[in-house]
């Protein structure tokens, strides 16, 4: 079986999914937050003596302001270059010499600064971090070269992919008022005039310790962690300022949208349908877990119900998936591709989907399929032990769209809970056309 | 800058120097030898099975033979079909995947202790009672046709393909591991059942077995899964001549940037000066934000998201790499930064300065590689393959401190050749025309 070619290829655009991922009953996890607001999450995994230091930020691109999209991941290339005390590049730099990693991303409700080195480096982290979060200096040319690099960012990630493209245009279709309908890396003519005042403007709006979550994974002692914290990030004072995060709403989406988009660069066709659907809430996870395992059960792999259906029963897919994104701070989306066979067209595809779920919604869920999956979910437990740092990753996301960490330790809980009955429930609401967007993705037979 | 730099080297002799990974050999019953870290703390293990042939054993006629045989593994073996195949697999928790590179077919497994055996059970119903429904062919072959054909239309896919056609020849290396169109759909059940056994056999095997399992057991989980394999398979194929002429190949592709791929011959993996090289290539191109390449390129002037360059040592093959991506009207810059610090760091070496921190990353970085059972057993496959020695974990960064600014000298001069680059660009490049006739 050929899974992660197609998926790739296909699913570029995709948002990073974040699959069943669990955390472990035993994880060995310790929270605390510092008197200026900052929270901070500890896992301790003491096997290799290498440690993963992280800063969240509550702050993504569904929170720019309109006009500007693509500033915060600007923003985010842009902490790499000077502050009052270190050059620009010297950030990176220290990190290598200390044979160690670092990077960065943004996504639509938060951006992350990370690094991975040997433990006994986290205190030298903590001290270029700390600064960074308030003590950035930008000059003109930085702005100028970033931003062309950016663009080339967007070029490479996006211009150059027609699957991308044609994601980004689903998107906008789906969110009729909400940001998440902006691509993260931003509209190329918005791009284009992002400027040291756009930068600074996030910047001293949403960089302080009361919007940031801060995660250390590895071979660390969480007092020790808690010294250097209050230490580093502790005496940066909070930002009184910070506004509260109340974006633009949905309004009632009351009719079907469908995109057609041809490219002469498309050579699998495919068709794409999302629906809105609800996130993980605080203290309200039972939908968003019902959902989790639905796409599981619809599209996660060989066994699923619509490999099931169009790729075994009827030969006339080539490849279906099913996803669903519950980590979100606003409403998300349930999502279905179906790449069609050699000689099957998208019109017989999308057909052959729509009575697979028919036929789904009708019959029900198959109760060893559902005990198979909740094994999976339960070894998948034990499995993350091995990684301390999805286990942190797991933590920062979480928390920056506002769940807390109770509701992190109670999601394994709330996922084996789930019933047939919350599944099917969920499906039946979900599955509303008038709240979808389905979409084709063409070849273009005239290239010029 | 420096004076930080000064600070943090007298911090180094606290840098954990080495990884502590306690390796033993194992003898199956039944003869077969592999690598095992013990590890008790979580329940389970990872097991990774490598085959040394791989794709490069493809008949030049049934290209993409080996890729769609190990696709196959999975698709129904013993009493199961495909589905029934993965239904045990999920039963069971356990993640089995198979994969064909050039250089080897590659069977990565996941198992929980209480799943061992069952686990060992599909492991050797796949490896050795495979199907090869025609169903299932059928459907496959649909997957990898589909591949074939989006990576045709796909710059960086044309990039490699473009080039490994310049450097390898008439070589396995020059052809698509995927096959092509035309090979794959030609393909019949007896070219599978032939690459199997011609793949699948005993004298080329290199296993890694890490997480909670003993000798004793990993042995008999050994036999069982590979005891029944043939004892031979196909010859291996000869080395490459890579001839890499000097010169700019264009690929006409309507996009708006241009992708760049860029290389000349390399160094093997046994050479002495290939840590050496190793260092060299991370001052010029390697290291991620702090690479020659990344400054002069991307944070000087802002042509690129990326470029990187990397010695790529394959097991019959070396290659010194690079990769570029630049708008259309911005790509010839680009190129023409990148020959004018290859042709710097050939001619003047770089900076002993420059040299320790590539040190301290390439010695720093090493133990962060061991983590987690996967990665571990992945390293140990590759520590075999290599022929290195058991207990190569803890000399190899004295290896690297042993570089000497002479050496990187010597390799720089002998070693890279400016003259000699070649860069297949595949997009609509300003300024930017075939210097050479292309078959691409």
């Amino acid at each position: 079986m050929i899974r992660k070619p197609i998926i790739a290829a296909l699913l570029a655009w995709a948002l990073p999914l974040a699959a069943v991922a669990q955390g472990a009953a035993d994880e060995a996890v310790t929270t605390f937050t510092l008197d200026n607001g900052m929270e901070v999450v500890v896992v301790e995994d003491h096997r290799a003596p290498a440690v993963q230091h992280m800063v969240w930020y509550r702050a993504g691109s569904a929170d720019e302001p309109k006009g500007a999209s693509g500033v915060a991941h600007f923003l985010e290339h842009l902490l790499f270059k000077a502050t009052d005390k270190m050059e620009a590049g010297e950030f990176s730099a220290t990190v290598a010499a200390n044979g160690g990693r670092d990077n960065a991303f943004t996504s639509y409700d938060y951006t992350a600064y990370f690094q991975r080195v040997a433990a006994d480096r986290l205190e030298l982290m903590m001290r270029m971090e700390a600064d960074r979060m308030k003590n950035i200096r930008l000059t003109p040319e930085n702005i100028r070269t970033e931003r062309d690099v950016i663009l080339e960012e967007r070029n490479q990630r996006t211009e150059n992919n027609p699957n991308a493209l044609f994601g980004e245009q689903l998107n906008a279709a789906q969110f009729l008022n909400h940001r998440y309908g902006t691509p993260i890396i931003g509209w190329r003519h918005e791009m284009e005039e992002l400027d040291l005042e756009d930068a600074l403007s996030f910047y001293e709006t949403y960089y302080s310790p009361n919007n940031a979550i801060l995660v250390v994974s590895g071979d660390v002692e969480p007092e020790e962690v808690k010294r250097l914290a209050e230490q580093y990030y502790g005496v940066i004072p909070a930002n009184p300022d910070l506004p509260e995060r109340i974006r633009t709403e949905e309004p009632p989406q009351i009719a079907e949208r469908r995109l057609i988009y041809r490219d002469p660069r498309v050579a699998q066709p495919y068709v794409s349908r999302s629906y809105l659907a609800p996130e993980r809430d605080p203290g309200e996870q039972e939908k968003a877990a019902a959902l989790t395992i639905l796409a599981e059960i619809l599209g996660g792999g060989t066994t699923s119900f619509l490999a099931e259906k169009l790729q075994f029963d009827s030969q006339l897919a080539t490849y279906t998936g099913a996803f669903y994104r519950g980590t979100s701070l606003d409403d998300t989306t349930f999502d279905l591709v179906v790449v069609p066979a050699a000689g099957v067209t998208l019109e017989q595809a999308e057909d052959a989907m729509d009575q697979a779920l028919a036929i789904f919604l009708e019959e029900g869920i198959d109760p060893e399929q559902l005990e198979r999956i909740k094994y999976q979910l339960r070894a998948s437990q034990i499995y993350a032990r091995d990684d301390a740092d999805a286990v942190g990753n797991r933590y920062g996301r979480a928390l920056s769209i506002g769940l807390t960490v109770e509701d992190v330790q109670n999601w394994p809980k709330v996922l084996d809970a789930v019933t047939e009955e919350q599944i099917m429930q969920a499906a039946r609401e979900v599955f509303d056309r008038r709240q979808s967007v389905t979409g084709w993705l063409m070849k273009e037979e005239a290239a010029q | 800058m420096r004076l930080i730099y000064a600070l943090i080297l007298t911090l180094l002799a606290s840098l954990p120097a080495r990884a502590e990974v306690d390796i033993q050999e194992v003898t199956s019953p039944g003869g077969l030898t592999a690598w095992l870290v013990e590890d008790q703390s979580i329940p389970f293990a990872a097991l990774e099975i490598r085959f040394r042939g791989g794709a490069s054993l493809d008949p030049r006629d049934k290209l993409g033979a080996v890729n769609l045989m190990t696709a196959l593994l999975e698709e129904g073996a013993g009493e199961m079909d495909a589905r029934e195949f993965s239904r045990a697999t999920e039963a069971l928790a356990s993640a089995i995947s198979f994969d064909a590179s050039r250089d080897a077919v590659s069977i990565s497994a996941r198992f929980l202790t209480e799943n061992r055996e069952a686990t060992g059970a599909l492991l050797r119903a796949a490896l050795t009672e495979p199907r090869f429904d025609a169903e299932a062919i059928e459907r496959v072959r649909g997957q990898v046709l589909s591949i074939i054909q989006s990576d045709l239309k796909d710059p960086d896919d044309i990039a490699g393909d473009t080039f490994g056609k310049i450097a390898y020849g008439d070589h396995p290396y020059a052809f698509p591991v995927n096959g092509t169109i035309e090979t794959v759909t030609g393909l019949t059940r007896e070219d599978l059942v032939q690459a199997h056994s011609d793949v699948l056999a005993r004298d080329r095997i290199y296993i890694g077995a890490v997480g909670d399992i003993t000798p004793e057991q990993l042995g008999s989980l050994l036999d069982e899964v590979l005891g029944d394999l043939p004892e031979e398979g196909a010859p291996m194929p000869p080395e490459a001549e890579v001839q890499i002429p000097p010169g700019v190949t264009v690929v006409d592709f309507a996009t708006p940037q241009s992708v760049a791929l860029f290389g000349q011959p390399g160094i093997k993996q046994s050479d002495p000066d290939y840590f050496a090289a190793v260092l060299l290539n991370y001052v010029l191109g390697g290291g991620s934000f702090e690479s020659r390449l990344m400054e002069e390129v991307r944070e000087k002037r802002g042509l690129t998201y990326g470029v990187y360059s990397y010695l790529l040592s394959r097991d019959l093959a070396e290659v010194w790499m690079g990769s570029v991506a630049s708008a259309n009207d911005r790509i010839a810059e680009a190129v023409q930064v990148i020959r004018d610090e290859w042709a710097k760091a050939a001619e003047e070496g770089i900076t002993e300065e420059e040299l320790e921190a590539a040190k301290t990353y390439i010695t720093g970085a090493y133990p962060l590689r061991f983590d987690g059972n996967a990665p571990i057993a992945n390293i140990l496959v590759g520590m075999q393959m290599l022929g290195l020695p058991i207990d190569y974990i803890a000399t190899r960064n004295d290896k690297v401190e042993a570089v000497t600014m002479a050496d990187i000298e010597r390799v720089a001069a002998e070693l890279m050749d400016p003259e000699g680059l070649h860069f297949v660009v595949v997009g609509q490049p300003e300024g930017l025309k075939s210097t050479a006739p292309s078959d691409g």
